[in-house]
């Protein structure tokens, strides 16, 4: 059937032009159908290569179906249509129409079957999702959205490289298995890894998501980095540097998440938290980590989407993020609170909520396999992120003083998208088993024993008291005002610093060296004016050239002359 | 809520309430370590009430040192507003402020 053919990204490129040219209803009605159409399409698609052609001496391979592609293609195409009803209300065509390329970007790159179809998506998802940033139109988003199409750039670049060295050394560009050896697969890593937001290449997310717009953002947690952690769990499965990674991004954003005043930021550096978990489950590589990284992902498109869309909402309706802004919201705001209460709860992994099923995958994997430390530093994440976004996003937001705030619940379109992502949160943690059907393996794995489920209400309910500890104690950090120093710092100040300073160096010695010569010159100049001058003959006040050439045809005239004579 | 312009957590009987059930919460959930047998993996998990210490002793600590994280760490909040706008060439501030001072007083920022 030729309908097998049709890439998901089509649909969502055909939803772009029908944005660009329609208005009002009509194009509502037609922008939810494009991921509602594509989605019940890609479900009736078989696994396998559906598009294959030569380029030059390569076999590419655009559109590529198997477990884990289908996994992430059902959950771009569930983020794509909460995210579009969270955006019905907005009248800006630049937004509708770059939101559907970006998904589309998104969906081309996880069903992609060679490194040369990945690089040309890895690209349109920078160049797509910018507008979604700069669409705020504030001179912040747009500094920050150039920073972020840099870093993009520079990833896919590092993509392309790696891909050509990939072709030299194999002959071929498929995208499966690369691993670390050799130049390639290190290139290809790095290029994976800044998109993932690895430790010190994590800073464009954290500093443009939250300058996006309200439903841009929601949009933007969605797609880049679930792209990335796929790619990671297509390429290097196993690869052991990929566990301390993964820990070591689980753990240190929630310091800066603890003191961190934009509230969207706030959530940004538990973005990263989270990714960490998907990156060492991809590390241990095992069929119940692989499971537990996938499984993750997919869950955290929907409960991350939710606080977004709850923190959006709060902006959207009081115009204000920072947590020293906000507070007792739950007045007026009453539904928002409930559905960002169970985006907090499905993050923060308790029973019964969908982080709870897939998380406790990879930390069970990780138990197995032996590598303790990596199990303590996720546990101890685990009551972090519960701190941070499950306690502090709601509990400043909606509770804390009341910040004398008048807002009321936002656009129906924004409630109904939140209130299907948390039906889901809550569909996934009661019933495990539909998620699990639709993972790359059969494990057997169930999340609701006493053991699990008692181990973590523990955790949870203790990190909780100590919140509420330290409150009652008024030891627990305020709100501030303030800009918090992260590795951004490098690029956004220190190096301007030092290149200013090289450069108004540089130009200092440049002037002092071309003055010294000038001088210099000019004083010989005089020297030898005042030499000729002193010889005060007839021709000397010429310079030496001048009387030769004057000589010089002195001498050929006489020449000419006796050449008569004779 | 009885009176209409009193919410729940106005009155701090309710917020004693709140916090009064979670202590209690918590103390079942200790308790429930000697009834629920646990088949444990890790040696640490046989410690008494492991899981509880670790939340809460962890969690203490995550936020003492994101504290002592903010004494070398924290910047006025326009810190690299400062200089990123005075890079932008005058024209493109200007036409961004432009756009931004015609959408001031605006409620909704996104459309």
């Amino acid at each position: 059937m030729w309908m097998i053919e049709i890439p998901p990204f089509i649909p969502f490129l055909i939803g772009a032009l029908i944005a660009a040219f329609t208005r009002g209803v009509l194009r509502n009605i037609l922008m939810i159908a494009v991921p509602i159409i594509s989605g019940l399409h890609l479900w009736m698609v078989p696994e396998g290569i559906h598009l294959q052609f030569a380029f030059l001496d390569y076999q590419l391979s655009p559109y590529r179906v198997d477990k884990l592609s289908l996994m992430f293609g059902y959950v771009f195409h569930i983020a794509a249509f909460i995210a579009i009803i969270y955006s019905l209300h907005v009248k800006d065509t630049l937004q509708q129409v770059s939101a559907m390329l970006y998904a589309g970007s998104g969906l081309g790159a996880v069903f992609a079957g060679d490194l040369l179809t990945l690089f040309v998506f890895w690209e349109l998802l920078a160049f797509t999702s910018v507008f979604l940033i700069w669409a705020r139109r504030t001179p912040q988003s747009y500094v920050a959205g150039m920073r972020y199409l840099i870093i993009q750039v520079l990833s896919g670049v590092i993509l392309l490289v790696g891909a050509l060295f990939y072709a030299a050394e194999n002959g071929t560009l498929d995208f499966s298995y690369i691993g670390l050896d050799g130049i390639a697969g290190w290139l290809i890593f790095i290029a994976f890894g800044i998109k993932c937001a690895f430790p010190v290449a994590h800073n464009w997310l954290t500093d443009a998501y939250p300058e996006a717009t309200v439903t841009g953002t929601v949009f933007l947690s969605a797609f880049t980095t679930k792209v990335a952690v796929y790619a990671l769990a297509r390429s290097y499965p196993g690869t052991e540097l990929l566990i301390y990674i993964g820990a070591a991004m689980t753990c240190f954003p929630i310091f800066f998440a603890v003191i961190e005043n934009d509230l969207r930021r706030v959530l940004a550096y538990s973005l990263i938290n989270q990714v960490g978990f998907m990156v060492v489950g991809i590390g241990i590589g095992t069929a119940l980590a692989i499971n537990g990284a996938v499984s993750h992902a997919f869950n955290d498109v929907i409960f991350k989407g939710l606080l977004f869309m709850s923190m959006g909402a709060v902006l959207h309706m009081t115009g204000k993020i920072n947590g020293s802004d906000l507070g007792g919201l739950y007045k007026t705001m009453p539904k928002t609170t409930i559905l960002c209460i169970v985006g907090a709860a499905s993050i923060s992994a308790f029973p019964l909520f969908s982080g709870f099923v897939s998380k406790s995958m990879v930390m069970s994997a990780a138990l197995e396999e032996g590598y303790d430390w990596i199990w303590l530093m996720l546990l101890f994440a685990s009551a972090g992120v519960f701190h941070h976004a499950g306690i502090k996003i709601p509990y400043f937001a909606f509770f804390a003083h009341d910040s004398g705030l008048k807002a009321s619940d936002p656009p129906k379109n924004m409630l109904f998208a939140m209130t299907i992502s948390a039906g889901l949160c809550i569909a996934i943690g009661i019933y495990p088993s539909a998620l699990y059907a639709l993972l790359p393996y059969d494990t057997g794995y169930n999340p609701y024993d006493a053991t699990h489920v008692l181990a973590q209400t523990q955790l949870l309910f203790f990190s909780a008291l100590a919140f509420v500890w330290l409150n009652l104690k008024g030891m627990y950090p305020p709100e501030l005002h303030s800009t918090n120093l992260d590795c951004d710092w490098v690029y956004r100040r220190a190096m301007p610093l030092v290149f200013q300073n090289m450069f108004s160096a540089i130009w200092k010695i440049d002037r002092m060296v071309r003055d010294t010569i000038k001088e210099k010159l000019g004083h010989s100049f005089t020297y030898l004016a005042s030499k000729n001058n002193r010889l005060s003959s007839l021709l000397s006040r010429n310079h030496p050239s001048g009387s030769m050439a004057m000589w010089v045809a002195v001498m050929l005239a006489i020449y000419l002359l006796l050449s008569f004579v004779k | 809520m009885k009176d209409e312009k009193k919410y729940l957590f106005d009155d701090p009987k309710n917020i004693q309430r709140v916090l009064y059930i979670f202590y209690t919460c918590c103390a079942l959930l200790v308790i429930l370590d000697f009834v629920i047998h646990r088949h444990v993996i890790h040696s640490w998990e046989k410690l008494w009430a492991f899981y509880p210490l670790y939340g809460f002793v962890g969690c203490v600590i995550l936020v003492f040192v994101a504290t002592w994280m903010r004494s070398f760490l924290m910047r006025d909040e326009d810190y690299y507003e400062k200089v990123d706008m005075n890079n932008l060439d005058e024209k493109n501030q200007q036409k961004l402020t432009k756009k931004i001072t015609s959408k001031t007083g605006e409620h909704h920022v996104d459309d």
